[in-house]
């Protein structure tokens, strides 16, 4: 009988994601930096730094996660196991607007499923998908904490709110 | 959308309505950082936490727990730096009035954080906004960098020895972490999975230090109750419950909005139906959840001629609780199926996944509702559900599994017409 060698890599082995880490500018550098100040153990600012990647690069893509490992000492898979537990981080492109139709129970009650089925017509998608030229992506989501003003959606982080057909036309229409 | 006080002198909500009220210059000249100043001219740290214990103010988070009694288990001696943190993860489905707390009157906020910072010995605080709120997070930023300039953030605070500094802190998108725990866990850089209590945060909260994490309202109401002492403050309210509270309406009335109450306003009938305008293009009234989503949902007839007193007592006598003050109404076109299958298909959403309980009973209880939904129901489809409770309600690691369960349970139990008629056959609650 062989006896086969197995090599356990230590878990602080740098795991290689065949890419270099993101480069950012000296002034989102220095916004990094900001955050990192705020507290005594750096791996606190994930979250905040995770939203700058994301701002930057579209989505929290390898190159930007290798960046965090290093920038925050902490493995890939430390960023990763962060990064998949939170719905507003992406690892996956999305959509240059990314329209979040908040579905929950006092704006389902004030119509949030005619708002989806507008946007849904109005651009040819479907709730989860993203329209062929990269610009919009629908999602439903959960309360957005707008329930005064419902129906509700968000654009990126912008609210708008009390929502009726002509209403978002409008805004639909304006984006640049 | 309306922002009103009824029934008492607006407190929480004096500045809001004001041009600029975000301003510094506007909270100064509006009764604004008296209070900081009064805490710092000679009130010790426990004869601060005495007033807030003597206000009776609750936690209005959710959880209602005495303020001034969790301010006093941080202990005195630990050697650890001790934080407060402020609770601005609000995600509890039918809540938004911390939104404009921060959005109008920031200052209010920071001023109440230094004054539990001053109180708790405390050097750092942190503000956790939920990430949706990204404009407020910015709002927040502006207000403490025009405290920071004038002398009222940073090193000795208005000449004195108090040394504070607050920071701003994003979430991204977990209602969990709305839980304290599971927000702790979040600031330090994890998963927002909540942690075993004891040790509770106030012995070993954030970087294992003495921690106390209080709601946005919480705070905010904390200025006042210094101005005008524990005593008076406590007697705006009842005595158990004391001071005013902000309801959140929202749903099927002619003005929703944020309003502010006394606590133990006399009649929640007379507050649906004319203080929030009466019920949208005049309908029936069929149900209401007073406290936000994980509350239990009130029948029109637990409501209507019932004189409900809107308190923490008031409300379990009635049937509910107040919970974090998310009121919502619902009038007689909903299907309290649908809104409860709604509030499930919430629930197994945000579930973290920690627990099996939670993780595994929510996403049961969606497979169940749909399949009722797409005409699949069993005559004993009422009691599966209520089983499927049955083994999460308690036995979740956190609260969140309570919070799943209880809007079924009550469902089933006040409304089982519009699950009756989805079953094959009648049942017995």
């Amino acid at each position: 009988m062989s006896t086969q060698i197995v090599n356990i890599q230590p878990l602080s082995q740098p795991v290689d994601l065949g890419v270099e880490a993101a480069t950012f500018s000296p002034e989102v550098e220095a916004e990094i930096d900001r955050h990192l100040a705020k507290y005594p153990v750096i791996r606190s600012a994930i979250l905040p730094l995770m939203f700058i990647v994301q701002r930057e690069r579209g989505y929290l893509d390898p190159p930007g996660v290798l960046y965090l490992a290093n920038r925050l000492k902490v493995r890939v898979t430390d960023i990763w196991e962060v990064a998949t537990f939170y719905s507003m981080i992406h690892t996956q492109p999305i959509g240059k607007y990314h329209i979040q139709v908040c579905k929950t129970l006092s704006c389902k009650i004030m119509g949030a499923g005619k708002v989806t089925e507008h946007c849904s017509q109005k651009l040819g998608i479907k709730v989860g998908e993203t329209t062929a030229d990269g610009r919009f992506t629908l999602s439903e989501v959960e309360c957005l904490g707008s329930c005064g003003t419902a129906p509700m959606f968000q654009i990126g982080f912008d609210y708008h709110e009390n929502l009726t057909p002509e209403k978002i036309d409008q805004i639909l229409d304006k984006l640049p | 959308m309306r922002i009103a006080a009824i029934g008492c002198e607006p407190l929480q909500l004096r500045r809001v309505h004001l041009e600029d009220s975000q301003t510094l210059d506007v909270y100064r000249r509006n009764g604004g950082y008296e209070a900081l100043k009064k805490v710092l001219d000679g009130m010790s740290p426990d004869d601060v936490i005495n007033e807030v214990k003597k206000s009776s103010l609750r936690g209005r988070g959710g959880a209602g727990f005495p303020t001034g009694m969790k301010w006093s288990f941080v202990p005195k001696d630990s050697p650890k730096p001790k934080y407060v943190v402020c609770n601005a993860d609000e995600s509890e489905p039918g809540t938004f009035k911390d939104r404009y707390l921060m959005e109008r009157d920031p200052h209010m906020l920071i001023e109440g954080m230094l004054i539990a910072a001053y109180a708790l010995n405390s050097k750092t605080c942190y503000i956790y906004t939920r990430g949706e709120y990204k404009y407020l997070i910015d709002i927040m930023d502006v207000a403490l960098e025009e405290a920071r300039k004038a002398g009222l953030l940073g090193d000795k605070i208005l000449g004195t020895d108090f040394s504070c500094e607050i920071h701003t802190h994003t979430g991204a998108g977990a209602y969990i972490c709305g839980e304290e725990t599971a927000l702790l866990s979040s600031l330090e850089g994890l998963r927002g999975h909540p942690r075993m209590k004891p040790p509770f945060p106030a012995v070993s909260g954030l970087y294992a230090a003495p921690t106390v994490v209080n709601n946005v309202e919480t705070l905010t109401a904390v200025p006042d109750i210094i101005k005008m002492g524990g005593e008076a403050y406590q007697k705006l309210g009842t005595e158990k419950s004391g001071g005013t509270k902000l309801w959140s309406v929202s749903g099927h009335v002619k003005l929703p909005g944020v309003y502010e109450l006394p606590m133990g306003y006399d009649d929640m009938e007379k507050f649906i139906m004319e203080d929030c305008g009466g019920m949208l293009n005049d309908k029936q009234l069929k149900a209401c959840i007073p406290g936000g989503s994980s509350v239990y949902i009130m029948r029109a007839d637990q409501i209507i001629g019932k004189d409900v007193r809107m308190d923490y007592e008031g409300l379990v006598a009635a049937g509910s609780s107040v919970g974090s003050g998310g009121f919502i109404v619902m009038d007689e076109t909903v299907d309290v199926f649908e809104s409860t299958k709604n509030l499930t298909e919430f629930y197994k959403h945000e579930s973290c996944g920690w627990c099996t309980p939670c993780r595994e009973g929510t996403d049961w209880l969606v497979k169940v509702f749909k399949r009722i939904e797409n005409g699949g129901g069993r005559p004993d489809d009422a009691q599966l559900m209520l089983d499927l409770v049955d083994n999460i309600e308690g036995k979740s690691f956190c609260p969140l599994g309570d919070a799943a369960s209880w809007p079924i349970q009550s469902a089933i139990k006040r409304f089982p017409e519009d699950f009756k008629r989805r079953l094959s056959t009648d049942f017995t609650d």
